[in-house]
């Protein structure tokens, strides 16, 4: 009682006016960002999605330090869920906030599925397991349209129902108060809401028992065991949750896009994600959004600046805009993780285990 | 029986490719417990180059017999593809030696994506066709068919896996490979230069990986900038199928994998066939009827579940794969 009174009050002015202002900037970034076009709107949605994902991943890579190179198949299997259940393939068409829970329990459920059999698998093989889980999910994607259509095979799945209230569609442009917002706009706001939703999750989730549990079995498995932790099951608390996770990231995205094809869950999705973990830093959640949000930007930055910048230094398009970014994305990489090996933004305790290595004995 | 015979054919010279490039993942992961995720790419860069060679060769209508014009293509490739191992090894992961474990398989994206998009920067987007310079003259084996290609393709994958065995067993620098594997810095000690060998692992297994390139390229006629991709991932299972770090176990997964790959492929329509089964719809009956009672669940499209499948049953049973040694938990 006396300590929570404690802690209001000393919340200085100083943090409440920060808090006050990012709200402002997020709350303005759309807008900001439909200057330079809807497209970049677009990018920032799909920034969002990907830190829901690089999030969920990161407490499977990040926190309990089991390698996972099939992440996407949950983003996969939640996408599924929703387009299943809200498209005319079925027929069905149950609300939004009906088929997200219930895309994070089906791909909780694979989550075990896999983790399940394989936990007694140790580092790059649980790897190599992860990644053949990964490919078997996107193949049946791509071939469950014979001979009974289920999937509806590479075509994908079109014209999924987008998220609504009521009748208020957010796949619409709309004036509200005098201010028109486009489609994507107005899903920047929810996706705003379901990121910030996740990232509290994932705070508490990092501090909580079960969050120092993952870290003592990223740490040291056989200590962790000895100290009372039933290694086991909070592996698989591990996998489930990163995997409900991915799973709600997918069906968000299912709804944004209103199309899916199995496509979009191919092995370097996962690579990618796992790239925004690494890179952003490990285990940190600040870093590993940083890491999202960069990974995205990146490339699209790249694709719109790489044929002004050729024809600026040699007057015409010398290299095709496409391969260049990606290339430029490529050396990025190699180039990032060669200077910050932690990360760009490391968690505290993973900076001090590295300087403490670094130092000889 | 001679569909049977013939799958295994298949299997064993696509196997041997797979062997070959799962050495390759097998001997950098034994001694620095890197998967390379470039692998796969060195492997389309081996094919890529050769062809450049070969088709260059046949435009100068030099004299040469076709045998000799294949094996120009396969020096330079190994040269190219040898020069690049080092190279990449030099700049993206020996740095990174003493990093955080994941790291290096960042960086090892990294240097798989500029390889893929500088390949598509030279050799376009298109698919290239490899001349027919070996013409597939079948063999009957016991009533199935085997060409002159898959032999050549077997028995030159066999004789370079007995040579690094050689090598590895028999040679100072096979010794100061195992001794690295097994405790590098007791193995500096002892005077091994841990840079040499580690060079070494990456260099032998890109001569290996251009071998095997050009292998799949003129057993599929074709090669395209984004082939390593598949080709890689199913060496990397094939490595891991058989216990990665293990030279035996490399060779032994990638002939399994093509196996059953192929018997798969070859079977997995019959198997799931479910015109029969005493609990169809009608509708399904019809279908049944218009297809000659052939309506399977899972077509050949299935191949690739199939070689992960195996490996995910493979791997629960014995968790180190096939040959893989049991590591026990350090205290």
């Amino acid at each position: 009682m006396n300590t929570s009174e404690h802690r209001t009050k000393s919340i200085p002015l100083k943090v409440w006016v920060g808090v006050a202002l990012v709200a402002a900037a997020l709350a303005l970034l759309p807008f900001v960002a439909a200057l330079a076009g809807q497209a970049w709107v677009r990018i920032l949605n799909f920034a969002m999605i990907y830190t829901m994902l690089a999030l969920g991943l990161n407490i499977v890579v990040g926190f309990a330090g089991l390698l996972d190179l099939g992440y996407i198949a949950f983003y996969a299997v939640g996408a599924y869920v929703y387009a299943l259940l809200a498209s005319p393939h079925f027929g069905a068409h149950l609300p939004f906030w009906v088929i997200v829970p219930l895309g994070a329990g089906v791909a909780c459920i694979f989550g075990v599925l896999l983790g399940a059999p394989t936990l007694k698998l140790r580092g790059d093989y649980l790897a190599i397991v992860t990644l053949g889980f990964g490919e078997i999910i996107r193949i049946f994607l791509n071939n469950l349209n014979a001979p009974v259509n289920i999937s509806n095979g590479p075509q994908g799945i079109n014209l999924i129902d987008p998220f609504r209230i009521g009748n208020f569609s957010f796949a619409r442009p709309e004036t509200i108060l005098g201010v028109s917002f486009s489609g994507p706009q107005k899903y920047y706001y929810l996706l705003l809401l379901i990121t910030i939703g996740v990232i509290v999750v994932n705070l508490r989730l990092q501090n909580s028992r079960l969050g120092r549990a993952w870290e003592a079995i990223r740490e040291d498995e056989v200590a962790a065991r000895a100290m009372g932790i039933n290694t086991r099951n909070v592996k698989l608390l591990a996998f489930a949750m990163g995997a409900s996770f991915g799973g709600i990231a997918g069906a968000v995205f299912s709804a944004t896009q209103q199309f899916v094809s199995p496509e979009s869950f191919g092995l370097f999705e996962s690579v990618i994600v796992l790239a925004m973990v690494v890179l952003g830093g490990m285990g940190n959640i600040p870093g590993v959004i940083l890491g999202a949000i960069m990974l995205t930007l990146l490339p699209e930055v790249l694709r719109y600046t790489m044929e002004p910048l050729q024809m600026a230094l040699f007057r015409r398009v010398v290299l095709d805009a496409e391969t260049i970014r990606l290339l430029v994305f490529g050396i990025a990489l190699v180039a990032i993780m060669l200077y910050r090996p932690a990360g760009l933004w490391p968690s505290p305790v993973r900076k001090r285990e590295l300087e403490v290595a670094a130092t000889p004995q | 029986m001679d569909i049977f015979l013939q799958q295994i054919i298949n299997g064993l010279t696509l196997g041997s490719v797979y062997a070959l490039v799962a050495l390759g993942y097998t001997m950098v992961y034994g001694i620095i417990g890197l998967i390379n995720f470039a692998h796969g790419e060195v492997v389309m860069i081996g094919a890529m180059v050769s062809l450049s060679v070969i088709t260059a060769l046949l435009g100068a209508h030099a004299p040469l017999p076709s045998f000799a014009i294949i094996i120009a293509g396969l020096l330079v490739a190994i040269v190219v593809c040898t020069v690049l191992a080092y190279g990449m090894e030099k700049i993206a992961y020996r740095p990174l030696r003493k990093a955080p474990r994941l790291a290096p398989l960042i960086t090892a994206i990294g240097m798989s994506i500029i390889l893929q998009n500088l390949a598509l920067m030279i050799w376009g987007r298109n698919y290239l066709t490899f001349p027919t310079l070996i013409e597939p003259t079948p063999h009957n084996i016991l009533g199935a068919s085997m060409t002159d290609l898959q032999m050549l393709i077997v028995l030159l994958a066999a004789l370079l896996m007995a040579g690094l065995v050689f090598v590895v067993q028999r040679t100072r620098l096979g010794t100061a490979m195992r001794a690295t594997a097994q405790n590098p810095q007791v193995a500096g000690l002892m005077g091994i230069d841990i840079n040499v060998v580690i060079s070494a692992a990456f260099v032998i297994g890109a001569a290996l990986a251009a071998v095997a390139g050009l292998m799949v390229m003129t057993y599929y006629g074709i090669a395209h900038y984004y082939m390593g991709f598949l080709l890689g991932l199913k060496a990397f299972t094939a490595a891991v199928l058989g216990g990665i770090g293990n030279l035996a176990g490399a060779m032994l997964g990638g002939i399994l994998l093509g196996i059953i790959e192929a018997l798969g492929a070859g079977y997995i329509g019959d198997i799931s066939n479910i015109c029969g089964l005493p609990i169809l719809s009608d509708s399904m009956l019809e279908k049944c009827a218009a297809s000659d009672g052939q309506v399977s669940l899972f077509g050949s499209n299935y191949q690739d579940v199939f070689a992960f499948f195996v490996l995910i049953l493979v791997l629960i049973f014995r968790p180190s794969g096939l040959l893989g040694e049991r590591v026990a938990d350090r205290a």
